[in-house]
């Protein structure tokens, strides 16, 4: 293809792209001008008037919607951090049972990687939340000298309190996730070569040290790409949330909707905190991986 | 002369009722030199991977370094054995994210317990004796196939083994390179250490070693001196291998 035609061909695209902008935005002002509402962000300082059930910081219904959904994005954070870490631990341990010697350890795994796989998220939520949780009896299951409380109410542990709605999520999420972090740890420790086992067991090194200082150091840098990507799709799984009732971004996001009807802000606002929620947790993976590759100068 | 390995009808089958092992045995004595040849699939790896535990086996004992083991493969016994006795291997196998001079002092620091400088100095030592201290901050990716494997030597003997078994040293380096290695191996055996080598270089049998074993099938067809084995095999199989190698030279 000629230059001159190529410049024509990107000139056409781009005519096309503003058209087609063009459109969406007119029938967004129209549409927006219908409903009577126009498009503006001042509607966030006024009071939400509605309750949360879990807030880390005061938060009382006269507070602004823009300090509601701070909240729930605070909310979405505690819940996907915590679960990213038992996700985390719950997956390497799977991980590792399911490429070790021990064979009936690597066919409880695999059931459970399979089981955990095959079913959708949403029911098993559902499971924690209805039958887990629900499921026990109204006041102090079980109670271990005022330190430990479970009930259905939830979780008391020496004064820090955790709700059954956030356990079900916390726990139905790394449950599910921990299953694809136990395929990506298996899939890291499977890429190294079947010499370097034999290597380090041939001089005598315990399977333990032998995995710690050889078989990990070479996993990593096959592991945490995959593992970065179970984290995202963790972090966006958390808008489930909604089912089990726990005030995430998403369902705090869904009750201003309909209070509002700012429906296209808010769709705006969702966009941009997963946006930024993801940023962090890519950037954080980014950095992670940069330091083993930085250690590891050999390759 | 004490025996270092004694095998006793080490017999290992593979599920469809094919034998890796028949009824293996043989004695290596101290300070001798065995060398194991036979055709691909004979199981000559198999046999000397059995020695440090490596591989497992269905019947038969097996007597390393006083160590007795048989087929329930007892960890501990395993452990103590892989201790006293070194593996260098066809791929090298460093450890590719290790220094040179970590890849030596790794197991003496972490399985002897032995101190960081005097594992340096030893691993030092048996660098420059190979003519390679120059690489020891350098890691295996930056060698030649041939200078890994000699680190793989030095890996080695880092621990002071009464045994060293080679599997296929030389068969993964390009010809001009296999010399440096095999002279190496015949240093060793001047020095008095007790060698099992599988390998397909008959002229390294033929100067070093002690015994021939030869192997097809699993099963040793016959065990003799260089000398005989190599002039005047006793049997049809043996002669029929070693001029299907002189073809190949």
């Amino acid at each position: 293809m000629k230059t001159n035609q190529k410049i024509l061909l990107q000139f056409g695209i781009c005519i096309f792209l503003f058209i087609l902008i063009g459109i969406l935005i007119n029938n967004l002002t129209i549409n927006l001008l219908r409903t009577g509402l126009g498009f503006n962000f001042s509607w966030l300082f006024k009071p939400a008037s509605f309750a949360l059930a879990e807030h880390p910081l005061p938060y009382t219904s006269s507070d602004s919607y823009a300090w509601a959904l701070f909240i729930g994005w605070l909310n979405s954070l505690k819940v996907i951090v915590s679960s990213l870490i038992l996700a985390t631990f719950l997956g390497t341990l799977i991980g590792f049972a399911r490429t070790g010697k021990n064979s009936l350890l690597g066919l409880i795994s695999a059931g459970y990687i399979t089981v955990i796989r095959q079913t959708p998220l949403l029911l098993q939520l559902m499971f924690w939340y209805f039958v887990g949780f629900l499921g026990l009896k109204d006041n102090m299951f079980i109670q271990i000298k005022n330190i430990f409380n479970l009930s259905n109410q939830g979780i008391e542990f020496s004064g820090l309190t955790f709700s059954s709605e956030f356990l079900a999520l916390l726990i139905g999420l790394s449950i599910f996730t921990s299953a694809y972090i136990a395929e990506v740890i298996r899939g890291g420790i499977l890429s190294v070569p079947r010499g370097q086992w034999e290597a380090f067991r041939s001089l005598g090194l315990s399977e333990s040290k032998g995995l710690i200082r050889i078989i990990i150091p070479q996993a990593l840098p096959a592991i945490i790409p995959g593992l970065t990507s179970q984290y995202l799709n963790l972090a966006k799984n958390s808008t489930l949330a909604i089912a089990v009732g726990y005030s995430d971004i998403y369902a705090i996001n869904d009750t201003i909707t309909n209070q509002t009807g700012r429906a296209i802000e808010c769709f705006i606002i969702l966009l941009f905190s997963f946006l930024l929620l993801n940023l962090l947790i890519t950037n954080t993976m980014e950095i992670i991986n940069r330091l083993i590759l930085k250690s590891q100068k050999y390759s | 002369m004490e025996p270092i390995v004694i095998a006793k009808n080490l017999t290992k089958s593979y599920t469809k009722g094919l034998r890796a092992l028949d009824n293996v045995s043989l004695t290596v004595d101290q300070g001798k030199v065995l060398v194991v040849m036979g055709p691909s699939g004979s199981g000559k790896s198999t046999l000397i991977r059995t020695f440090n535990g490596l591989e497992t086996f269905d019947k038969g004992e097996l007597d390393i370094l006083g160590i007795k083991v048989d087929s329930s493969h007892d960890e501990r016994k395993i452990q103590k054995i892989r201790r006293r006795v070194g593996m260098v291997f066809q791929q090298f196998n460093l450890f590719p994210h290790l220094s040179i001079l970590e890849n030596i002092t790794l197991a003496p620091v972490h399985v002897q317990k032995r101190r960081q400088i005097e594992a340096e100095e030893y691993g030092m030592y048996l660098l420059s004796q190979m003519g390679i201290d120059s690489h020891a901050k350098k890691y295996p990716s930056q060698l030649s196939g041939g200078e890994q494997q000699r680190v793989a030597i030095a890996r080695a003997l880092a621990l002071k083994p009464e045994l060293l078994l080679f599997d296929e040293p030389t068969s993964a380096l390009d010809p001009e390179r296999i010399n440096e290695v095999l002279d190496e191996m015949r240093r060793l055996a001047e020095q008095g250490m007790t060698m099992v080598v599988v390998t397909h270089e008959i002229g390294f049998a033929k100067d070093v070693s002690d015994q021939v074993l030869f192997m097809d099938s699993g099963k040793v067809i016959e065990t003799s001196p260089p000398n005989i084995f190599f002039s005047n095999a006793r049997h049809e199989r043996s002669r029929k291998f070693l001029n299907q190698l002189d073809k190949h030279k």
